[in-house]
């Protein structure tokens, strides 16, 4: 599993949910592989915004990868456009605007390079797999096994 | 508005102008459909310029292509007609290309010097480049339009082609020529349908919570999406050593699925949970948990055909020594979560909530469920305040028909104040399988009631009808009708 994953993922149990401290949870005896992708930009660029960054950090922190800055970086220090293009309408509801399609049209882009920032975020979160460990609650202690890279989020019977 | 002509395939009939009016919102332009019968293949749509019909036409599954209309009439004689009113300023620009006219008769047949004939008494527009039948850098089509068995078309039109369709991926993604798949995986092409139908892209992120062997994932990854999945069954993930097809063996799992297409940067990896007890993050846990995320959720829900739809828990409350043997075991590696059965409107109204919670504003949801043909056990269209129905497309066989929903997830403007306030259902209680899941059960029934027509039947042949024949019929409707 990517680490991407583990941003969206909290303890399965119902009464852990309310607690903030049952997400991110936390790989423990952790065995990780990276597996070499290409840099997806227009990704990395759709996900940033919907990141919780802070968790990122904890966990890149508790597996020993490097720190990553306090507060996530701006969309714009991703890419390096070839010539600098102002930033047209970006997705978003104008609640006014009955009749505008509900995606706006894709903006053609210039060449967009990415720059060391997206390439370090691609490493982190789309290169760096679990291959084997746990993932622990940090409310209940509960323990998830990883195993050939697939958590396993089954409760056992006392725990649903 | 430029017009155009799209030749669509003639099948999923209900699914073709659903899929282009999705394919005109990923894309960010209007689309007017100006003349559409699901009897014919032929379909007439405005769309603002040549550029909007390559993108769209060009991820299309169900269709084969788009022209643009030159012109259109119920005999050769009107088709000339307008081909001159429509076209004639067209003529010059091709005046010396190298190109190709072609002829495609639906539902009839042309003889090799008919459709010479035919395409040389178009000779008036002038063209004098040679003629290409291999890569010509125009092509048009003269297209007939037969009623069934007719001698005769009933309507003619005339094209220039713009794009071929994206169909071809259907052959690429064919379950014959799949890695691993199960008994219950879903056709590539309604697969990469609802794949279009949720508007699956590039930098978009794509979740299945009943993923199986991957299906949906990889039809969303193809359309260049990154994906992720869950499902209750471990094996369906990781595999099992072995696929549906005979004869295979070694490693058999969704990851190499990806490898296959070449796809694997854009899997982020898959767990298993029971979608009920879901470890996915949503905005409503706890003032830090963030907000919706997910672009977009496909899926097809178990109904229970193959197997009744289970959740985690247990049949009845744990008393205090089950619950100890279950803390006492449960770190054993062959321990197994124990299940109970389900209701299947309940699962279907949690998928709705699921998606509201996960989805971003304008994220979609496409999934599928089951329908009755019978009128009275038709199943309702779950709905939710947050959520705006886009389509529903249907898929019928003989003895039951499936839906497509399509869901788009409102922005908190246009959810009207108030509705949110928990109303909470009641769902069926039952404790068997068969009493809770309503489809299950006329599906089996359907069956009986087959099997006892072949009964009948060939009890007919011979023509000796057993005194208590009649009773074998009442005591199946007997038990049936609960
Ligand atoms: C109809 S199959 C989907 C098949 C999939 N589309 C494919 O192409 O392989 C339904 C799947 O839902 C899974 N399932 C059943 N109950 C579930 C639950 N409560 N939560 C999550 N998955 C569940 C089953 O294990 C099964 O793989
Ligand atoms: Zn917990």
């Amino acid at each position: 599993m990517k680490l991407l994953t583990l941003n969206f993922l909290t303890c399965a149990r119902k009464t852990c949910k309310s607690a903030p401290s049952s997400f991110p949870l936390h790989p423990r005896e952790a065995e990780l592989e990276v597996v070499q992708a290409d840099v997806n930009l227009a990704f990395l660029k759709n996900i940033l915004p919907r990141l919780m960054w802070g968790e990122l950090r904890t966990i890149t922190g508790e597996l020993g990868l490097p720190t990553l800055p306090d507060t996530a970086p701006e969309r714009s220090a991703l890419f390096t456009a070839a010539a600098a293009v102002s930033e047209t309408t970006t997705p978003g509801v104008d609640p006014e605007a009955i009749d505008a399609p509900e995606h706006p049209a894709p903006v053609e882009e210039p060449e967009e390079t990415p720059t060391q920032t997206a390439i370090d975020l691609h490493r982190i979160l789309l290169e760096t797999c679990i291959k084997e460990g746990k993932l622990v609650c940090g409310n209940c202690g509960h323990e998830y096994a990883v195993k050939e890279g697939v958590a396993n989020f089954l409760l056992p019977g006392h725990l649903v | 508005m430029p017009q155009y002509l799209v030749r669509f395939v003639q099948m999923h009939e209900s699914f073709r102008t659903a899929e282009l009016e999705a394919l005109a919102v990923l894309v960010g332009v209007k689309i007017e459909v100006m003349k559409y019968d699901k009897d014919s293949p032929f379909c007439i749509i405005k769309l603002p310029s040549e550029a909007a019909a390559r993108s769209i036409i060009s991820r299309s599954i169900i269709s084969q292509a788009i022209y643009e209309l030159w012109g259109e009439g119920p005999t050769y004689k009107d088709l000339h007609t307008s081909v001159r009113e429509q076209s004639s300023s067209e003529w010059a620009k091709y005046e010396k290309t190298p190109f190709r006219f072609a002829m495609d008769s639906y539902r009839g047949t042309r003889t090799p010097s008919e459709q010479h004939t035919i395409m040389e008494s178009f000779s008036y527009m002038g063209f004098s480049g040679p003629i290409r039948m291999k890569d010509p850098e125009v092509s048009f089509r003269i297209f007939e339009d037969y009623e069934f068995k007719a001698d005769v078309p009933k309507y003619y039109y005339l094209g220039r082609l713009i794009a071929v369709s994206g169909r071809h991926a259907k052959t690429t993604y064919d379950l014959k020529k799949r890695h691993y798949i199960s008994t219950t995986s879903m056709d590539a092409e309604l697969a990469l349908l609802t794949a279009n139908m949720a508007l699956a892209a590039p930098g978009k992120l794509f979740f299945d919570p009943f993923m199986g062997t991957g299906g949906f994932p990889i039809a969303c990854a193809h359309f260049g999406a990154v994906v992720s999945g869950s499902d209750i069954d471990g094996r369906s993930i990781r595999g099992t050593g072995g696929s549906a097809r005979r004869g295979q063996t070694g490693k058999m799992d969704v990851v190499g699925n990806f490898t296959q297409y070449n796809l694997e940067g854009q899997y982020l990896g898959a767990f298993v949970s029971d979608l009920t007890n879901t470890p996915l993050r949503m905005p409503t846990d706890n003032a830090r948990s963030g907000g919706g995320y997910l672009d977009g959720i496909v899926c097809d829900p178990p109904y229970g055909i193959r197997e009744g739809l289970k959740v985690l828990g247990s049949r009845e409350k744990y008393g205090d020594e089950e619950r100890a043997i279950h803390e006492h075991r449960f770190k054993d590696p062959n321990y197994i979560a124990p299940k109970r059965p389900y209701s299947f409107t309940a699962i279907l109204d949690d998928i709705l909530a699921f998606a509201v919670n996960t989805l971003v504003e304008n994220g979609r949801l496409s999934m599928w469920m089951p329908t009755a043909n019978d009128e009275d056990i038709e199943l309702v269209i779950p709905t939710h305040p947050s959520l705006e129905i886009v389509s529903v497309c249907v898929q019928p066989f003989n003895r039951w028909s499936r839906r497509l929903l399509t869901y788009r997830r409102l922005s908190e403007f246009e959810v009207p104040q108030g509705v949110l306030d928990g109303t909470t259902k009641e769902y069926e209680k039952g404790v068997k399988a068969d009493e809770l899941n309503d489809f299950r059960r006329k599906y089996f029934e359907g069956f009986k009631e087959f099997e006892k027509m072949k009964l009948d039947s060939s009890e007919k042949k011979a023509e000796q009808i057993p005194p208590d024949s009649k009773g074998v019929s009442g005591r199946w409707r007997e038990k049936s009708d609960r």
